[in-house]
């Protein structure tokens, strides 16, 4: 900051200093801010622009004309969101991913809160060490799975189907380890109460417990959403045949055969990549909220 | 083991002595919540241990072995151990990602921390910054590496204009082997450092305000509160947050896929995409699964180091 003094100087503070309009915290934010959103801008402008106008330096960041992609011949690959939806099965990629994320939440909302309440309320042999060895498993380096796992799945039959994609997400350590440290926090009067009335462990956990577990569920939902949605490891492993393909297979595959075509690569990111962006928008409270929860705890 | 038997027979004596016909139903109510008990617990404990512990029994087998995936496994000892310790191009990739891990630590911490600050300031337009600045956690790594080429490309990518306007000449970014770690550095912290963001804002609006307010009394300036309240108080996050990213750093494999494929000249070869090359290109199960069992030690050795250093110095970081 400048020290310059004012022009007349009050008489409690006898040197005070120049002071900025705004807080000098925006000096710093503002550039960052941009800095970690343009990119996004550019993938977006850049999918509405057409190929001869990308491949140039200096780099146009504005189109000049809006094109959502075009055929130049017969037999010319059509380029941006056209070539994307005509030339590639992107509609059953972003289905398959569709797929894979749901089956992912909701087997993941069912099995680990089933099983985060076992091991925080119920007692029974072998709770301690199951949940012990759980926990430890996430030190695991997910490379030290990938050959077993690829030739279980291969004995398996689930090699190139969709299951190859969502079976690795069915539960998770994290899911488990999430929603018993969540459960163990909830006062347990309510439940006895309905054990009392003669509700079984199954009827108390639907009905008491799991309506109180609604900001538990949302991180859980949250991460297990993004993760698999995201995931590419497993696909990129397990799946070789292109009507199987995740959205994220279908793009890092792009990557190495239609490289210069970035009208089209730039599409595909949109269209991946903007389900979750709207519903972060959208729900962006709730968002940080779950992830800082999950800090906190985690 | 001492933790294996802590199940006691629990809720399940009530009563102040048991009278001898009651041992049957004892052990048939024991029965029973086992049962349940497992019932609850038991699909997912399968689903995880299934796909790792079992996997990982397994991986060691064939990591003793000579293995393609089709013909005969053929049975080595120790051989591929053995020979990672010699392996030159193993070795390399080892010294990328230390030196990967050493630059991304500290300055997602730092980062994060210095964002977490000024987001944590009551000023206008801060939920324009946050959604800014977490937007990219979202972005999945495929999608982060194919912007990341579009935006360092050399030709004609948007970071040689700005390097263009202060008068710096184009550099080739991710097509040079010495440039190409500090870019996926970059890259990585755009799109991992809203995570350290999020949890250090946590720990810093669960510092008691009298706190502040007692040390701004005190006459303290804003860098003395810093340092003396400010820093203290988030260092537990900042060890849980240090393991957190370390795991990260040293498993990047996503990011490296969808940029450089390892290139170029191997100058993004780190280890875990070395063990990949090695599984699914040259098709060396054995060889694969032994070097991934030394990464596995390495993050166990690290992980425990750093939890005990926390309990040495009573930060209750975990």
């Amino acid at each position: 900051m400048a020290a310059a003094t004012t022009a007349a100087p009050s008489p409690v503070t006898a040197r005070r200093r120049w002071r900025l309009p705004f807080s000098p915290w925006h000096l710093l934010l503002m550039p960052l801010a941009l800095l970690f959103v343009l990119p996004l801008v550019q993938m977006v402008l850049t999918s509405m622009m057409q190929d001869n106008q990308i491949n140039r330096f200096p780099p146009q960041f504005w189109p000049t004309s809006i094109d959502l992609g075009h055929r130049s011949g017969p037999d010319e690959r059509a380029a941006g969101y056209v070539g994307l939806f005509a030339d590639v099965p992107v509609g059953t990629w972003l289905l398959n991913s569709t797929i894979v994320a749901t089956v992912a939440v909701v087997s993941h909302l069912v099995l680990c809160s089933l099983a985060g309440y076992g091991f925080a309320r119920l007692r029974f042999r072998g709770r301690q060490l199951g949940f012990f060895v759980i926990v430890g498993t996430v030190m695991i380096p997910i490379q030290l799975l990938l050959v077993p796992t690829y030739v279980m799945f291969a004995r398996l039959g689930i090699v190139d189907t969709l299951a190859a994609a969502f079976v690795p997400w069915l539960a998770s350590a994290f899911g488990i380890f999430l929603m018993r440290q969540f459960f163990l926090s909830l006062p347990s009067e309510l439940e006895d109460a309905g054990r009392i009335d003669g509700c079984g462990r199954l009827r108390v956990f639907w009905y008491i417990v799991l309506p109180l577990a609604k900001p538990a569920l949302a991180t859980l939902t949250v991460f297990t959403l993004l993760g698999s949605w995201n995931d590419l490891i497993w696909p990129l492993i397990a799946i070789n045949n292109e009507g199987s393909y995740t959205i994220q297979l279908g793009l890092a595959n792009f990557q190495g055969t239609r490289r210069t075509q970035w009208s089209l690569l730039m599409a595909g990111n949109v269209v991946a990549t903007m389900p979750l962006i709207v519903a972060f928008l959208i729900a962006q409270r709730q968002f940080v909220a779950t992830m800082s929860f999950s800090g906190i705890k985690g | 083991m001492a933790l294996l038997d802590v199940a006691r027979p629990g809720r399940a004596a009530p009563g102040p002595r048991p009278e001898p016909g009651d041992r049957a139903r004892r052990r048939r109510r024991r029965l029973l919540d086992d049962l349940t008990g497992w019932g609850f617990a038991g699909p997912a404990t399968l689903v995880v241990l299934g796909l790792s512990l079992f996997p990982a029994g397994w991986a060691l087998l064939i990591s003793r072995e000579k293995w393609n995936g089709i013909t005969e496994p053929k049975d080595l000892g120790w051989q591929n151990y053995t020979q990672l310790v010699q392996d030159p191009a193993l070795a390399d990739a080892v010294n990328r990602t230390v030196l990967f891990t050493a630059l991304f630590v500290p300055a997602s911490l730092a980062l994060g921390l210095l964002i977490a600050l000024a987001l944590n300031q009551k000023i206008r337009l801060i939920g324009f910054y946050r959604t800014c600045i977490f937007v990219p956690f979202v972005a999945s790594a495929a999608a982060t590496g194919i912007l990341a080429s579009f935006v360092f490309n050399p030709q004609f990518g948007i970071a040689n204009a700005a390097l263009r306007v202060v008068g710096i000449a184009p550099q080739p970014f991710l097509e040079s082997a010495s440039q190409v770690l500090p870019v996926l550095v970059l890259i990585s912290l755009w799109s991992s450092v809203g995570f350290v963001v999020v949890v250090y804002l946590a720990a810093l609006q669960d510092i008691p305000r009298d706190l502040v307010e007692a040390a701004i009394c005190d006459g303290a300036g804003p860098l003395r509160v810093l340092r003396h309240v400010t820093l203290p108080a988030v260092l537990p996050v900042t060890v849980f947050t240090a393991v957190w990213q370390t795991i990260t750093a040293l498993q990047l494999f996503d990011l490296i896929f969808t940029t450089t494929r390892g290139g170029p000249l191997g100058g993004s070869t780190t280890v875990v995409y070395f063990i990949y090359e090695q599984a699914f290109k040259l098709h060396r199960y054995g060889y694969a699964s032994a070097v991934a069992y030394l990464l596995f030690g390495a993050t166990m050795l690290l992980t425990i180091g750093m939890i005990v250093y926390a309990r040495r110095k009573n930060l209750e970081a975990f």
